[in-house]
């Protein structure tokens, strides 16, 4: 975050010196994106926030803890998919879940589906790419990460 | 304005719900809140990123580094881009669009948001942080040949095909 904020003070202030015109052009462009795509993402984050609601830490840990098998596997899978978790709150409770003995594969895939697969957010990803492609990329991504959850299974 | 109803319906429920001291509001409340301070503290710095990349770097440079011809080294350009930054998958696509408006191939459009979802340095460390080292290196191994594919896959799907990548 820090590191974002200093690089875009220093890059705004050498394109300043460097050409005034073309740097309040590239603000007012940067800022009619953002404009544009705020009421979508906006609306995400709604849908987000109450799916995190019905699917609370506690249940998750349940689902997929000890034992939980092949069934655990889909579950994390599917729900890695559909939920948009940051970083900050997905890896300590992924570690969470290994110490309440879930499965490396189980792990593994939530992590990965967590990262490529976004349900929730494909409104956003289709005003961009359209929806064939928004459905292939994430389709794609999908059982791509069922895969590499299952390596790590083999490997851990 | 019309775009907004729904956020503004939710404002109220929320309002509400801490008025009259309603669990389930206040918790969603909460969880938004967290997703919104992520959204407003780094988008607004990454578009006025992407508009100065917009308004300073010129098409046939771009496309020279990372266009159809660069090869593997455009590969490797995009998948270091997308490693340096920060932020949920979302703020991606805007970078793809305008990659792909700048002559970035298909192929690396795809590689960068793989690389993007996966690599980004800042989510790595935390990674390797709270599930260790080797799981955080297993998991990187398998996945960056993973989305290399699904990005020739998804080139070649889009070869033949009008296709753009739209600014909404």
């Amino acid at each position: 975050m820090k590191i974002l904020l200093s690089l875009t003070i220093v890059l705004l202030m050498i394109s300043f010196f460097s050409d005034r015109k073309k740097t309040i052009a590239g603000i007012k462009r940067g800022f009619k994106m953002f404009l544009g795509i705020l009421p979508t993402m906006l609306n995400v984050l709604i849908l987000v926030s109450i799916f995190l609601f019905l699917v609370p830490k506690e249940t998750l840990i349940k689902l997929l803890g000890k034992g939980s098998g092949i069934t655990g596997f889909m579950i994390a899978a599917i729900l890695g998919s559909i939920s948009l978790i940051p970083g900050f709150i997905a890896f300590p409770l992924a570690a969470i879940l290994l110490k309440n003995g879930a499965a490396y594969n189980i792990v593994a895939v939530f992590i990965t589906t967590l990262m490529m697969v976004g349900i929730l957010t494909l409104p956003i990803e289709i005003k961009y790419f359209g929806v064939r492609v928004s459905i292939l990329r994430n389709a794609l991504s999908f059982i791509g990460a069922l895969i590499i959850g299952l390596i790590i299974g083999v490997f851990l | 304005m019309k775009r907004y109803i729904l956020t503004l319906m939710f404002c109220v429920f929320i309002i509400a719900s801490y008025c009259f001291n309603l669990d389930f509001g206040y918790k969603i409340g909460n969880n938004f809140w967290i997703f919104f301070k992520e959204l407003i503290t780094f988008l607004p710095f990454m578009f006025i990123l992407v508009g100065l990349f917009d308004v300073w770097f010129p098409k046939e440079k771009v496309g020279k580094y990372i266009g159809k011809e660069s090869g593997i080294k455009g590969t490797f350009w995009v998948i270091l881009l997308a490693m340096l930054q920060a932020g949920p998958l979302y703020g991606a696509f805007p970078v793809a669009y305008l990659l792909w408006k700048k002559g970035c191939s298909i192929r690396n459009v795809f590689i960068y948001l793989g690389a993007f979802s996966t690599l980004k340095i800042p989510m790595l460390t935390f990674e390797i942080g709270f599930l260790g080292l080797k799981f955080s290196l297993l998991r990187t191994l398998f996945t960056l040949p993973v989305f290399i594919v699904i990005a020739i896959v998804m080139e070649l799907y889009l070869k033949n095909k009008k296709y753009e990548i739209k600014q909404p």
